[in-house]
């Protein structure tokens, strides 16, 4: 299983959404992807993608201005 | 979304394409101003996609979309959008996504007399023909105005269940959402799009001109959609955050722009784009100035930071007169 980090600060919705699909499709089911972003809006749009293509959100946080979604890739 | 609907409904297999321009309204906005914060921050696409069950595949076309924008064979509409290339180019992209990812057809959401440029029955055969879609693009809203297509001929869609708007009127399309128990039907075309805002173009024009040419980066259409714009003159443009959300997205600017902000009263911070002289500074601080809590001090101190870092603090005496000239505001 891979861990990866991206850095999408500073980056308004959506892409965030397309720089985190994009690095998904580079990784395998089970992987998990840390996305690290500035713009509040990825809290409703990077879960929301998740749910449509079938991955999981294991985590969001925020503080500081920023904000973290930690999902793992499906097997879709 | 309807369109959509339309031919699920039929046990078809539809996935979503969404392609990012720089100029949706949607998502960026509200991650800069408080006063947008009450707004739903779900981006239409995801939430359309969700509702109707299907995968979306958001699609950055912010680089090809230049030469669509920059210069349009079909024109611009009532402002900077230049829809009927725009659709033309979006249909091209669409085509050879379907082609990669071993898709049949294109669907939209199209209807026949709905937009004043995009959408008339003379366009309709423009948009199959210039995008390389030809007969597979299908437009299920409108498909019994329109010769069959391939889907239809084949058999792959039932065109008797297809339908026949055409018009202005939105009421069809809502009675299809109630129909298919759809509460909230998504916000209509080009409402979210930049380039059909007036003082966006406005700004975008400017722009334009002040470079002496028509391009543009990312950063750019981004930087137009916050705070104030002043062009004091010709050679630089002053853009001033309207609140503490723009603010702080202006500061990820301040290697790219002078920037300044008042160090002795509360004020906002503001950005310089273009060549400003020693003189031109002190103007831009003087009315900097005006937008801060020193506005009827005699004398405040404006810090200004060079692009790479360094400061240094000037005193000015905010900008007297009721209203800046009118020429200035973009
Ligand atoms: S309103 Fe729609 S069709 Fe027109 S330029 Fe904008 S995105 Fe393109």
């Amino acid at each position: 299983m891979i861990k990866e980090v991206l850095n999408a600060r500073r980056l308004l919705c959506p892409l965030p959404v397309i720089r985190t699909q994009d690095k998904v499709k580079q990784l395998q089911p089970g992987d998990q992807l840390e996305v690290i972003c500035t713009d509040p809006g990825v809290m409703q749009d990077i879960p929301a993608w998740c749910r449509i293509n079938g991955h999981t959100v294991l985590e969001t946080r925020s503080g500081d201005h920023e904000y973290v979604i930690v999902l793992e890739v499906g097997s879709c | 979304m309807l369109a959509a609907k339309t031919v699920m409904e039929q046990g078809v297999h539809v996935e979503g394409i969404n392609f990012f321009t720089g100029f949706c309204v949607e998502g960026h906005t509200h991650a800069i101003r408080e006063k947008d914060k009450a707004k739903p921050k779900r981006n239409n696409a995801l939430w359309v996609a969700e509702q109707l069950g299907i995968k979306l595949h958001i699609v950055d076309v912010i680089e090809e979309y230049k030469k669509v924008l920059i210069n349009p064979k079909h024109g611009y509409g009532a402002n900077m959008n230049p829809c009927l290339d725009c659709k033309i180019f979006m249909v091209n992209k669409a085509k050879q996504w379907i082609s990669e990812n071993g898709f049949d057809y294109i669907i939209t959401g199209e209807v026949i007399g709905q937009r004043p440029m995009s959408q008339r029955k003379w366009t309709m055969p423009i948009i199959a023909e210039q995008s390389g879609a030809d007969d597979r693009l299908l437009r299920p809203l409108c498909a019994k105005n329109l010769a069959p297509t391939l889907p239809e001929r084949e058999g792959w869609v039932d065109r008797e269940k297809l339908h026949s708007i055409t018009g202005r009127s939105r009421k069809p399309q809502m009675a299809m959402a109630e129909k298919f128990g759809l509460k909230d039907y998504a916000q209509p075309a080009g409402g979210c799009c930049f380039l059909t805002d007036k003082f966006y173009s406005a700004k975008l024009v400017d722009l334009w001109t002040a470079r002496q040419s028509k391009d543009y980066e990312l950063d750019d259409v981004m930087l137009l959609k916050v705070g104030r714009h002043i062009r004091p003159k010709p050679h630089f443009k002053m853009i001033i955050a309207r609140e503490e959300g723009e603010g702080r997205f202006m500061e990820g600017y301040r290697r790219d722009f002078i920037s300044m902000v008042c160090t002795s009263h509360t004020g906002p911070m503001v950005l310089l784009d273009g060549e400003p002289s020693a003189e031109d500074l002190y103007l831009a601080a003087s009315i900097t100035a005006r937008y801060g809590q020193g506005k009827n001090a005699d004398q405040v101190d404006m810090t200004i930071r060079d692009k790479d870092g360094s400061e240094r603090t000037i005193q000015v005496k905010p900008l007297a007169g009721e209203k800046l000239p009118e020429e200035w505001v973009i």
